[in-house]
Order: C-alpha cells, then sequence, then structure tokens
C-alpha cells in the first residue's frame, strides 16, 4: 500500500525531510513505525509516540488504508 | 471565534480577554506564556514552534470542551504561536471566565498544563552557543 508520511520537529531532522510517499507492506502504525524507525534511524520507542492517520488520534493496531496520510508525533513541548 | 487557534502573529491579549465576557461570569483569568531567555542554565536567543494543525486543533478543542465541563466555566479559549519567536514574545494565551474566582485559577492552571501535554506543538530552542534543538520531554 502507498501512504504519505508527514515529520514534524527532529523527527524530520533525523529522515532529512517533512513528508515522503512510501510503498510498503505495513498494514498498521506499528508495524510501519518499525520500519521507518530503522531506516531513518529514530530513537523514540513506540510507547513515547502518537500516531495520526488523515488528521485524527488512533491505536497503534488501526487498520491503514491506501493513501492515507501518517503522523508519528513525538512528544510535545508546546507552551 | 475559535475557542483554540494557532497562530502565526502576535497574539492580541486585549482581543482574547473581550471574547471571553458572559453577563452570568464575575471574573475572567488568563496565563500568557512568554519566551524566556534561557533554559536548563543554557542562554536561549529565539524559538521556533512547528505543530500538526489538524490534530492541534482537534485536540486543543477537546482539552477546553473538557475544561468548560469539570471546572463550570463560562467561557475557554486558547491561542499558540507557531513560527519564529523572539525572546519576550507571548508563545501562549489561556484565558477562562467562570461565576467565581476558585474555578478561574484552578481550570487556568489546569489548561495550560493539558495543552503542554497534549497538543502536537514542538519547540525548537536556538542557544548563544550556536547550537539548537527540538525538545522532547
Amino acid at each position: 500500500m502507498k501512504y504519505k508520511l508527514l515529520y514534524f520537529a527532529s523527527l524530520a531532522d533525523r529522515a532529512g525531510r517533512a513528508e515522503e510517499m512510501r510503498d510498503t507492506s505495513a498494514q498498521a502504525p506499528r508495524d510501519l513505525y518499525a520500519e521507518i524507525a530503522r531506516q531513518h534511524g529514530f530513537s523514540f520507542p513506540a510507547d513515547r509516540i502518537r500516531v495520526a492517520v488523515n488528521g485524527a488520534l488512533v491505536g497503534w493496531d488501526h487498520a491503514l488504508t491506501d493513501g492515507d496520510e501518517i503522523v508519528f508525533l513525538p512528544p510535545v513541548s508546546g507552551g | 471565534m475559535k475557542r483554540f487557534r494557532l497562530s502565526d502573529a502576535a497574539i492580541d491579549a486585549e482581543a482574547e480577554k473581550r471574547a471571553l465576557a458572559h453577563p452570568a461570569a464575575g471574573g475572567c483569568l488568563a496565563f500568557e506564556g512568554w519566551v524566556r531567555n534561557h533554559n536548563e542554565a543554557r542562554e536561549v536567543l529565539r524559538l521556533d514552534y512547528q505543530a500538526y494543525g489538524p490534530v492541534a486543533e482537534s485536540e486543543g478543542e477537546a482539552i477546553l470542551a473538557e475544561a468548560i465541563a469539570k471546572f463550570d466555566l463560562r467561557a475557554a479559549h486558547c491561542v499558540h504561536r507557531v513560527g519564529a519567536l523572539a525572546i519576550g514574545d507571548m508563545a501562549v494565551w489561556v484565558g477562562v471566565s467562570a461565576d467565581h474566582r476558585g474555578a478561574a485559577f484552578d481550570a487556568c492552571r489546569w489548561l495550560i498544563d493539558e495543552v503542554k501535554r497534549r497538543v502536537p506543538i514542538w519547540k525548537n530552542e536556538h542557544y548563544a552557543d550556536g547550537e539548537s534543538g527540538w525538545l522532547h520531554p
């Protein structure tokens, strides 16, 4: 399946990009994060990351659909 | 006006406060977060804030709705800056109106804590020694 991924903050720095289109066999955020964390060298464990799909927070086992926009949100620091 | 907003322009605190007005409210209270020139013993020159807009807005709105229900508020609003900020700039404004002061103080404290904990906004600090870093507490 093909997904659009957006990256923010240190994850964007580490990936060297703010977004990417990815063709992958991953069907849930859990598998997808493992794949990109390995490839881009992300050091956050999954329990420090939240997942958003198409603008809404979802769980790690959410069923992804072709064309989804996916964001892995690292720990936040607003305020 | 949306109750939670991201803004790439300076926050007008007086205008925000006026939007809290309600005939049953006995007072209002606001907290302003400012950019300070130091963090954990390092000198900070300026900041950049980045946000993931769709979730920032939905989480921000959810937090305000929770606060209104939890503290019996008449109104609750929040504005958070994105983009490049200088020392002394207002980074975030939260304000509430309530029938009595106790609820207003409690709600304001709870609100700023929840916004900092949940809303997907990230701060990049630029230090005097030339380094910079995204904060991920």
